[in-house]
């Protein structure tokens, strides 16, 4: 088997921790966070599982190394990129896969040309009727002929031609040709596509085993996106933050807020516990400890074009904050504002959410940029009479209102109901202000930070650490 | 948070069966289908004695895979379950002040330092689940539920316990696990677990199971329900797990709906049998609509079962 051979590294440097730490690091640069305590449990487990069969040997892999569902994802192609790799070499290094044991050269004679192509026509057959065990049959034929026609050797595309040349198999029939020859009845088209790509990744995999670099090539991230359906790669660097910016809210302004003995809660358990120690009368009165306050924040966040670098990130911190806070309202706006507390409530996966929300959150009226006037009047109606002091709004956005009413008023009104509000606007503070930013207009009522990555984004939670925010 | 002892079950004996596929038998045994990563990942949990991970969609057999694990094992069960605010005095300890209370003043004129030599001993602790799993003389499973739900700090408190398997308690110092337990959390995926406890952890995503799987779980549960009718069934609940509904249909659902169409007697799955029955495996009123338009019941036909 596949898994076994990659394993067994005959004549190879290779052994297998030499392996799985080069798996590993290609993990890691799919951003997968494996450590030396992961490696030690693959280790462990596949110590335990039956290394030839494929499913138990990926199994014991996934469940030590992959450890949420995106991981996962991430796992399985990074696994199959991998395995590829390695046994397209071993393909060519050793035994081809044919057991009639005839030669193998660089260059095919006429006879085992033939032979391979009715092998080759018989399995597409069998994998257009369903057959289960085709695919595997194809895959070796593919990794037997890069090998055995001497391809492999120069660009993908021009090894592919090469191969298809030598097989000629087409879907049409050709009737001149004698019978028994597999191109006499032409070969089903999807079947041949499905082999070519065979052929390809088998022809790319062996490209970047020769190039002696792990297959980095692009992060996968980047391939399967094309909004942001998936988080920064520094998602957890936002978590750290955001649970930061959580301790910081749920005691903040509380140091200001009087003398201690506004807040004397007795806590029983514990009074009568010291008690003990005067022999049960309760001299030492113990209150409960304070509880931190539960912040309602309040998220109004941008996604229109005029921020759609930035809104991967902020969506990011959407995300985050929704992880760390249990009350939490979150709003997205263009033209219109809508809540989507509830789809952040349900959908826990990034490109869920981000696709749920372009797809159903109504926000945009006809043109698409935002409307800031409407937005915060919108906004009053909806969650004015539930903001109190306890509560932050945090607003995501670059206050480029596209030439339209600011709506200061109404944002002001909002502001001063809020306990806090800040402001994390993608754009430098160079460019506030400028064109139609109209930043300025809203700076009085709310504190406000350029913000477009996780590091910033710490620098800003820093500050709120540092400087008391003030009352507006 | 009751310890409840599992009926030993064939393989109780040993520390799990030889390999994945003798656990899945097992798991079988007891009455739990079990798919093959979920084997493979309990017969490693068994054998690596480490905590496994569960995540995966509500109702999908999660915490139903510990129950089963215990009695497959033989071990009893200590669950405990996560809620929010859940703290460390419901989880792991608690000095039983009342009776440390009593014994004083049960005793006149007590030298203090025999007294408190006395009071802080194991007789007067209450031990909550995760040190009734720890200080157990014989191997439990320990099912952590919805971990989710609580907060940040209480995973944090347990590290220690899942990688070292002790607990510190200030008074006594540490306490280290007699045995081992075997530990199952579940999340529901309601918010992001820390790194640093998945590090500890294998990890094992649940979903909802192939139609096939489905299928012999129905069987499994509703012995009576015909067999085309079950097939059926399945199709339909696969189906509706597809759509976009608040709440999708669990396997626990589907198997009431298996029961409920075994106690109505129905034959067949027709229009009229999915409006009357409909409403078991769908708990929302907009998603019993959307249901109702994707299925082409009209509202005159859906009446409650």
């Amino acid at each position: 088997m596949a898994s076994a051979d990659l394993l067994r590294g005959e004549g190879r440097p290779a052994s297998l921790p030499d392996e799985l730490v080069a798996f590993a690091e290609l993990l890691r640069t799919e951003g997968l966070s494996i450590g030396t305590a992961e490696l030690l449990d693959a280790i462990a487990a596949l110590g335990l599982v039956d290394w030839r069969d494929p499913h138990q040997f990926k199994g014991a892999l996934a469940a030590t190394l992959a450890k949420s569902q995106q991981d996962r994802r991430l796992f399985e192609v990074a696994f199959e990129r991998f395995l590829l790799a390695r046994t397209a070499i071993r393909a060519r290094d050793h035994e081809p896969p044919i057991p009639d044991g005839q030669q193998v050269g660089h260059t095919l004679g006429e006879a085992e040309l033939a032979a391979l192509r009715r092998r080759v026509a018989q399995a597409i057959a069998g994998f257009v009727a369903g057959d289960p065990q085709a695919e595997a049959t194809l895959r070796d034929l593919a990794r037997y002929l890069i090998a055995a026609l001497g391809a492999g050797g120069g660009s993908v595309g021009v090894d592919l031609q090469l191969i298809r040349r030598a097989l000629d198999l087409r879907p049409e029939a050709r009737p001149t040709l004698e019978a028994g020859d597999p191109r006499r009845e032409g070969v089903p088209r999807e079947g041949l596509r499905h082999f070519e790509a065979l052929l390809r990744r088998e022809l790319e995999a062996g490209t970047i085993e020769r190039s002696g670099d792990l297959p980095q090539a692009r992060p996968l991230v980047e391939l399967a996106r094309a909004l942001p359906t998936r988080p920064l790669a520094d998602l957890a660097a936002v978590q750290r933050t955001v649970a930061q910016l959580r301790r910081r809210l749920a005691s903040g302004g509380q140091e200001r807020r009087g003398s201690r003995n506004r807040h004397l809660h007795l806590d029983m358990r514990r009074t009568l516990r010291a008690s003990l120690q005067t022999g049960g009368v309760p001299i030492v009165i113990k209150e409960r400890p304070r509880r931190p306050r539960r912040p309602e924040i309040f998220v109004i966040c941008d996604v229109s074009t005029s921020v759609s670098a930035a809104s991967v990130f902020f969506l990011s911190v959407l995300h985050a904050l929704h992880d760390a806070f249990r009350k939490i309202r979150s709003f997205v706006f263009i033209e219109r504002v809508a809540e989507i507390t509830e789809l952040c409530e349900r959908e826990r996966e990034f490109k869920a959410l981000s696709e749920r929300i372009s797809r159903t959150a109504g926000v945009a009226d006809v043109s698409g940029y935002t409307d800031y006037g409407r937005v915060w009047d919108h906004l009053r109606q909806l969650i004015e009479d539930d903001l109190d002091s306890r509560s932050t709004m945090l607003v995501l956005g670059d206050a480029r209102t596209n030439g339209r009413e600011p709506g200061v008023g109404d944002f002001a009104a909002l502001a001063k109901r809020a306990g806090r509000v800040y402001w994390l606007n993608p754009e430098p503070r160079l460019y506030w202000n400028y064109g139609d930013s109209v930043m300025r207009s809203y700076e009085p009522y709310c504190q406000a930070f350029e913000c477009w990555n996780a590091g910033q984004l710490e620098a800003v939670v820093r500050e709120l650490t540092r400087v008391e925010p003030r009352r507006v | 948070m009751a310890v409840t002892t599992g009926q030993a079950g064939a393989a109780g004996q040993g520390l799990g069966g030889e390999d994945a596929e003798a656990v899945a038998e097992g798991l079988a045994a007891v009455g739990y289908l079990a798919g093959p990563e979920t084997a493979l990942v309990s017969y490693l949990a068994l054998r690596l004695e480490k905590p496994v991970l569960v995540e995966g969609p509500a109702g999908v057999g999660k915490t139903e895979l510990a129950k089963a694990l215990s009695r497959y094992t033989g071990r009893p069960l200590i669950r405990l379950q996560c809620y929010e605010g859940l703290e460390e005095a419901k989880a792991l300890y608690e000095w039983n002040y009342r009776k440390q209370l009593l014994r004083i003043q049960a005793e006149h004129e007590p030298g203090w330092r025999e007294v408190e030599g006395d009071i802080f001993t194991e007789e007067f602790l209450l031990a909550r689940p995760l040190l009734q799993a720890i200080s157990a003389s014989e191997p439990v499973v320990l099912l952590i539920d919805e971990l989710d739900k609580t907060d940040q700090e209480f995973e944090a408190m347990l590290l220690e316990l899942l990688s070292d398997f002790q607990i510190t308690i200030p008074e006594l110092g540490r306490i280290a696990a007699r045995t081992r337990p075997l530990v199952v959390i579940t999340s529901n995926n309601a918010r992001e677990l820390t790194e640093a406890l998945k590090r500890r952890c294998l990890y094992l995503w649940l979903d909802y199971p192939s139609p096939d799987q489905e299928l012999r779980i129905l069987k499994m549960h509703a012995p009576q329900l015909k067999e085309e009718l079950a097939r059926k069934l399945v199709e339909v609940v696969g189906m509706v797990r597809e759509l976009d509904l608040k709440k999708p249909p669990s396997i626990a659902e589907s198997i009431d709906w298996a029961r409920a169409l075994v106690l109505l007697g129905a034959n067949d799955l027709d229009a009229a049998t999915l409006a009357q029955t409909l409403s078991v495996i769908i708990k929302h009123r907009s998603d019993l609509e959307t249901v109702a338009a994707r299925l082409g019941l009209s509202d005159g036909e859906r009446r409650p079962a």
